[in-house]
């Protein structure tokens, strides 16, 4: 397939997760969003790396899943923290520092 | 039409409408499993890239790991009466417009980048052997960093979900 396939289609799936990030106040949804765009990218990063016939983009989409397995398992402990403390994992209540 | 082409745009058609699902299904476990099956078409377009090596990592790690964690905080966080939804449509208006002029963006960008000099090579780089060998020779450094890191986020997280801190 044509590279500019593989653009358009990591287009479409970020935005979907920019959209997501937005729209939900839920934070673990938020966090599904955030792992979404990361796969965008993931997926364009291999279709060029193919491509190009070096293997320098397929090391850094494993480093951007190492990198985000760590993410995950400390956002989701800070996620916990929130919960216990508010009862919630409702965004638009932690506004403590908005003025 | 060769059937790597109806592959791809079977398994595209399931990323975009599952990523979707994502957002807009109330419940957040159905959100979790609709992204799940993202992650399948997308280590099925691995797949169709000739990198199996990244395609085996991605479902281990992705559904194997990092979903089955936003299962088990799903599972453990209570949410009944909220599901996340904004109340407020301006809100909602803002959001989607900024999101679908991103789109703009990136698809006129991607139209008008002159990419038809790149043809898809005959180089086989997608094997476990050919990334390791770059693993372990070029990137031997950010690999042993990696391994910080993960230390680093291992101590973190333990001490994040201790009850109070002594």
């Amino acid at each position: 397939m044509p590279i500019n396939y593989y653009l358009i289609l990591s287009a479409i799936l970020f935005c979907i997760g920019a959209f997501g990030v937005m729209f939900r106040r839920n934070a673990i949804l938020k966090f599904m969003c955030i792992e979404l765009m990361l796969n965008a990218v993931n997926l364009l990063m291999v279709a060029f790396s193919t491509v190009w016939g070096q293997a320098q983009g397929q090391v850094f989409v494993f480093f951007i899943m190492a990198v985000a397995a760590a993410e995950v398992a400390i956002g989701l402990a800070i996620l916990m923290m929130i919960f216990r403390n508010i009862r919630s994992t409702d965004t638009s209540i932690l506004s403590k520092l908005k003025w | 039409m060769p059937i790597s082409e109806i592959l791809f745009w079977f398994l595209s058609a399931v990323a975009v409408i599952c990523a979707m699902l994502v957002v807009v299904v109330k419940n957040p476990v159905y959100s979790a499993l609709c992204l799940i099956l993202t992650f399948f078409a997308i280590a099925g377009h691995y797949f169709l890239l000739n990198a199996q090596f990244l395609a085996a990592v991605h479902i281990i790690v992705y559904a194997g790991a990092i979903m089955v964690l936003f299962l088990y905080i799903i599972m453990m966080v209570n949410m009944h009466g909220n599901m996340g939804f904004t109340k407020r449509t301006l809100f909602e208006i803002i959001s989607a417009i900024s999101a679908g002029l991103l789109l703009l963006v990136l698809t006129v960008a991607g139209k008008q980048a002159d990419l038809s000099q790149l043809t898809k090579s005959a180089a086989n780089i997608g094997t476990v052997e050919s990334l390791g060998n770059s693993l372990f020779n070029e990137f031997l450094l950010p690999f042993e960093i990696s391994a910080l890191l993960f230390l680093s986020a291992m101590v973190g997280a333990v001490l994040l979900s201790k009850k109070q801190l002594s």
